[in-house]
């Protein structure tokens, strides 16, 4: 190795040094503090608290929600994706900067708007009653919260589909056509199957945000709807019991965990998240 | 069809983008109350210049994203700079930790960045949320930059170097123009990762340091201050105005150099 070589070598100390310090050393932190009691004695009473019914409630909960509300992104996100991408237009920066402009409306206010679309008197209801329609109860519900998972998250889904559809060469898609496939044939054998790393990269980007979100859950259910990230929310900063906050993380980070594996072994080229 | 494609996106915008325009009709209404138009006023703004608590969460806001943007910046950049050379696994080692920031879910980061800073006694406040903003911030730069170098052709550093240039000089000649657009959009989601941010500062922030998002976190359960709407809306035109900007100089700055060329 060559003396330049050795030096552009360490240029990346600075950031290995960073990552040990705040990306490994805090997740072994919080193993330790959910595998041990106040004390500091082992114990695995702090991980069996999701038991409870309480938080295994919330644990369903959130995990049912996630689920909703990542479907529903894709199935607003994958039509969304096909235009622009075959459009030919749009260019993916412009996509970007699209994505990227409505967050610098801090995310709370945003997600604290939607209460005055949905609430009682809100835009919708008010709408609706000027139609001689029936109002509807829309905030304080699960549906409240899955909108604002949707309209948080619906980015996450929309970039990594439209680079997996952009990605696609068109002559694939000329060649089915030119070998008698129909627009439904070549969608369901040609595009879909293609476009499969990026949905399932959008899955994964949106389930777990979701699953893990306190904030929605508290902005537009009323606090009467507990999810998993509100009882560990409670945990450290109203119980200030760190290690059952620390054992109910290590439950999600199971979930987290295999989430991560599924993200790597769809993105075999190393391309990353975005 | 085109039609029903057009009404589609129109669609997805409506979604995307009205709750901003709710938030910024309400920053001119002269009725406290969300649900009623009290009439025109800029009230709102005015008295947002005399709220010091306001103004405060705003600078530290504003600090905390330039400076974790251009910290991230320069580490994750040189990083990368690094990384070319290091062989297909250990590189596969570096960029899988680098993804966990991103893939891990908000309240385990910050609740493990929150034991780390305990367990050491360091006090929270801005310093250790600027920590926390720089580590989630590293992984958008390097992934932004990462790319770039894929489509660098190796060789012009190299001629640099037979012509005489010292390393870093050649560095700063052909390979830092190539890779400026990674470093410029990574620094742009840096930025802006770190001013939307509210779970992570939420639990390694003190009591005494409020950003914009905890500031508005612990106002929800009273009713937001319509000055914060005010704010945000100041905000939100400010970054857009300036990024057009950006873009009309690079623009020109381009031309310019094909037009001499």
């Amino acid at each position: 190795m060559s003396k330049t070589s050795k030096h552009t070598a360490m240029l990346g100390l600075p950031y290995y040094a960073w990552a040990i310090v705040f990306i490994i050393v805090p997740l072994f932190m919080v193993v330790y503090y959910g595998l041990t009691d106040k004390t500091g004695a082992f114990t695995l009473a702090n991980i069996m608290a999701i038991a409870h019914p309480a938080h295994s409630k919330a644990l369903w909960t959130s995990l049912v929600l996630s689920l909703e509300s990542t479907a529903v992104c894709l199935l607003l996100a994958y039509p969304l994706c096909m235009i622009l991408a075959r459009s030919g237009k749009s260019s993916n920066s412009f996509l970007v900067l699209f994505l990227i402009v409505p967050m610098w409306m801090n995310f709370l206010l945003r997600t604290y708007a939607w209460q005055s679309i949905l609430e009682k008197t809100g835009i919708i209801n008010t709408f609706l009653t000027a139609l001689h329609l029936p109002t509807q109860h829309l905030i304080n519900t699960k549906g409240g919260i899955i909108l604002g998972m949707v309209y948080d998250f619906l980015p996450f889904m929309i970039l990594p589909i439209y680079n997996a559809l952009a990605k696609i060469d068109k002559n694939v898609i000329h060649a089915a056509h030119d070998l008698g496939a129909n627009d439904l044939q070549t969608f369901l054998r040609i595009i879909l199957p293609l476009s499969m790393p990026g949905v399932i990269s959008g899955i994964t980007m949106v389930f777990i945000p979701g699953m893990t979100t306190f904030v929605i859950s508290s902005l537009l259910g009323g606090g009467k709807i507990l999810l998993i990230g509100n009882v560990i929310e409670q945990e450290f900063t109203l119980a200030y019991d760190w290690n059952m906050g620390s054992g109910l993380s290590l439950v999600l980070l199971v979930f987290i965990i295999i989430n991560i594996v599924i993200q790597m072994l769809t993105d075999k080229d190393g391309e990353g998240v975005m | 069809m085109k039609a029903l494609k057009r009404f589609y996106v129109g669609l997805i915008f409506v979604f995307m983008y009205s709750p901003i325009v709710l938030l910024f009709i309400q920053s001119f209404n002269q009725s406290k109350s969300r649900g009623h138009w009290g009439g025109f006023t800029l009230q709102w703004y005015a008295q947002l210049l005399d709220d010091e608590s306001i103004l405060e969460a705003l600078r530290n806001s504003i600090l905390l994203a330039v400076l974790s943007a251009a910290i991230a910046v320069v580490l994750g950049t040189a990083a990368c700079v690094a990384m070319q050379k290091m062989k297909a696994k250990n590189r596969a080692v570096v960029m899988g930790i680098t993804n966990i920031p991103m893939l891990n879910a908000d309240i385990v980061t910050g609740v493990a960045l929150m034991l780390l800073f305990l367990t050491i006694r360091i006090e929270r406040g801005f310093g250790t949320v600027l920590l926390a903003h720089i580590t989630f911030n590293i992984p958008y730069v390097i992934l932004n930059v990462m790319p770039r170098f894929r489509e660098l052709n190796p060789h012009i550093y190299e001629a640099a170097l037979d012509l005489g240039a010292t390393p870093v000089y050649a560095f700063f000649k052909t390979v830092l123009p190539e890779i400026m657009p990674g470093v410029g959009s990574g620094a742009l989601m840096a930025f802006t990762m770190s001013l939307d941010d509210f779970i992570i500062t939420h639990f390694t922030t003190g009591s005494g340091t409020q950003t914009l998002s905890t500031k508005i976190y612990s106002e929800v359960k009273m009713g937001i201050k319509p000055e914060i709407y005010a704010l945000s809306s100041v905000i939100f035109v400010t970054v857009l105005v300036l990024l057009i900007l950006v873009n009309r100089v690079q623009y020109r700055l381009d031309r310019q150099r094909l037009e001499a060329e």
